[in-house]
């Protein structure tokens, strides 16, 4: 096991890159702590397979090196990274039994015969798949092929990391549930470092310590759930994370006051420098009342447990999360938590100052 | 709600029958006839029951055409097969190379049958042939024409390279429907070049291998044309396969019952074999599910 460690990567599949727009993996550097559980979270093609193919070994970086603890294994070969890999659909060896299946990486690696039976027999009794182990692979459903591969990505207890390219994705709810459940435990119990891509974001904060966000070929903040939740790095990160994403306003910021583009004055948190950019809040901290800026409503939805409206202020969409028992007024006007309001300036928030900064 | 019943649409199947007919039922039933009588050219048939079977199962001639027949389809199969397969891994899996190597591939496959052996008839001659003139440069005895060694070993590649393109295809067909997760996770798992062939490319080519060898089959089996431009069945017997000897007592001989004996018994040979070919295949297809 060990810290794996990105230095200056980047990666492109063009043979002669030119401008950044022909990188798949921007510029950057990045340490995955050993033992860490992070799921890689972002939209569909924004390199995070890429990523997990250049640390599995299946792709060699254009640029850049990778680094097992301190040992540099850019050019290493998949098998000589000991690492384990489970991938979107299901592959399993379809003329194996079961049970060759799940002891595959460990006989190829000429392990002795008795502890291969045994870890065989207790992973086997963790996907669920005792009374299988001797029918033949082929013909199995989709999900309990895709458990023979989770299996096999899990077999072997020496691994550096494994990796999960989306692997939840062919398999029904309760059992992804499940599923995610048993990873977590097995993190527990051995302490594998595990990198766990998906694009769901209910996925990703259940199963990680700390979440990465990619955006577009590039890390764009690593950090636990509700770092992500309360202070999104990027506006990306602040769309991407909650349901419905964060809410932005054009706002000009200066000390502790935004104006807005109709000269409204919101009160902030925190003092920053003079900036040009937006402010950004949750819709979960936006309360509707009496006071402050005029709501038009489009549309009100309720799921459940609280009511979402969906309007706009100043002409920009804004959400508001309404909690059960409260009221639509009928002018509603919105106002917003002051502590809990974000400041980006192009799509990077912009960290207010400290006392010192604001003396000199 | 009472059923309409008109029988007169079974008229419409009367095209099919008639082109049915004339196409196979008529001749086959044609050589039928000549098989159970004693004919000699003038229309009048004579009965003669099981007699000319009888004859063609005990000839000695046959059973050489038969023996020959089956060492023959034996070694193309072993030699294309795996060649087959060999060369179909080896193809590259896409750009401008992947296109140049399946035309190149697929042109043995274009070329009629008879020019095909014209082609190696002049190729192998001792007095002009490059072939021929080349393996004497290089001192070996070549001679097709009365060596029955050299002319099974021409034969042999001949058949090879007209035919070894299709297993190629057939299996480069296959091996190209693999996702390339099959290839990383056996990357993952550290498998072996043999164990990803053995459990990964293999089973992926299972189908697509068993209609090759089947159409291979076959047809080495009914070989005819090629063979015959190239040796004429010589030195002697050593080439003379199923075929070349039905036409040589059918047509040569003119001996037409039991030509006709020996080819119901040629096609329920192959009838046979091609249904068990897909018997086993379709039980592996059942196994699967």
């Amino acid at each position: 096991m060990a810290q794996i460690t990105l230095k200056n990567l980047a990666h492109s599949y063009l043979p002669n890159p030119t401008s950044e727009k022909d990188y798949a993996l921007k510029e950057m550097d990045h340490v995955w702590q050993d033992g860490g559980a992070y799921a890689l979270l972002g939209s569909s093609g924004c390199g995070k397979t890429t990523l997990l193919n250049i640390i599995s070994g299946l792709l060699r970086p254009s640029h850049g090196r990778v680094l097992f603890g301190d040992l540099d294994v850019t050019d290493a070969a998949t098998a000589e990274r000991n690492i384990a890999q489970v991938f979107q659909f299901p592959v399993v060896y379809d003329t194996m039994s079961v049970r060759d299946n799940l002891a595959f990486p460990l006989r190829n690696r000429g392990m002795d015969p008795a502890y291969i039976k045994a870890r065989v027999d207790h992973i086997a009794q963790m996907i669920g798949m005792e009374a299988m182990l001797s029918r033949k692979a082929q013909g199995l459903t989709a999900d309990a092929k895709q458990k023979i591969s989770l299996g096999r990505g899990m077999v072997r207890e020496d691994v550096n990391a494994i990796l999960f390219d989306e692997p939840l994705t062919v398999i029904d709810p309760h059992m992804k549930w499940e599923l995610r459940t048993q990873l977590k435990q097995l993190h527990r119990e051995f302490g594998h470092t595990m990198i766990y891509v998906t694009h769901d974001q209910t996925e990703a904060l259940t199963f990680a310590d700390k979440v990465v966000i990619m955006y577009d070929g590039r890390v764009v903040q690593m950090g636990t759930p509700e770092e992500l939740f309360e202070t999104p790095a990027h506006s990306f990160v602040g769309y991407f994370i909650g349901s419905p994403g964060m809410n932005f306003l054009e706002a000009q910021v200066e000390g502790d006051r935004a104006t807005l583009s109709d000269g409204t004055v919101i009160a902030l948190g925190a003092d920053y420098a003079a900036v040009a950019g937006q402010i950004g809040i949750r819709p979960e901290y936006v309360s509707l009342g009496d006071e402050g800026l005029a709501l038009t409503i489009r549309r009100i939805e309720d799921v459940g447990r609280h009511r979402l409206i969906r309007g706009e202020v100043l002409g920009k969409p804004l959400n508001v999360v309404l909690p059960e028992g409260v009221a639509v007024p009928a002018s509603p006007r919105v106002s917003f938590a002051p502590q809990r309001i974000n400041v980006y300036a192009n799509d990077w928030r912009v960290a207010p100052r400290s006392p010192a900064e604001r003396a000199a | 709600m009472e059923k309409t019943q008109n029988n007169r649409a079974w008229f419409l199947v009367i095209p099919v029958l008639i082109l049915v007919a004339f196409s196979a039922v008529i001749p086959l039933m044609t050589v039928v006839n000549y098989a159970f009588n004693d004919t000699f050219g003038s229309n009048d048939f004579f009965w003669a029951g099981l007699e000319w079977f009888d004859e063609m199962i005990h000839s000695e001639r046959l059973h050489g055409a038969l023996g020959r027949q089956v060492m023959f389809s034996a070694i193309i199969l072993a030699i294309e097969v795996p060649l087959g397969i060999f060369v179909a891994l080896n193809m590259p899996k896409k750009g401008f190379w992947a296109s140049f190597c399946l035309v190149l591939m697929a042109l043995p496959l274009l070329i009629p049958f008879n020019v095909v052996g014209t082609i190696w008839q002049i190729f192998g001659r001792v007095d002009i042939g490059l072939l021929g003139r080349g393996l004497a440069a290089l001192g070996i005895n070549y001679n097709y024409t009365n060596n029955p060694i050299d002319a099974w070993a021409t034969v042999i590649v001949m058949d090879v390279w007209h035919w070894t393109s299709l297993v190629a295809l057939l299996c480069y067909a296959g091996l190209q429907s693999i996702p390339e997760a099959y290839y990383q996770a056996a990357r993952i798992d550290q498998a072996s070049r043999w164990s990803v062939f053995r459990y990964i490319e293999l089973p992926k080519m299972k189908g697509v291998l068993l209609i090759a060898i089947l159409l291979r089959f076959m047809d080495s089996f009914m070989i005819y044309t090629e063979p015959f431009v190239v040796t004429g069945g010589g030195p002697g017997n050593s080439t003379t396969f199923l075929s070349i000897d039905l036409v040589k007592m059918a047509v040569g001989q003119f001996d037409l019952g039991p030509a006709a004996a020996f080819s119901l018994m040629y096609f329920l040979v192959i009838l046979l074999v091609s249904w068990v070919f897909y018997t086993v295949m379709t039980n592996m297809d059942k196994e699967a599910k």
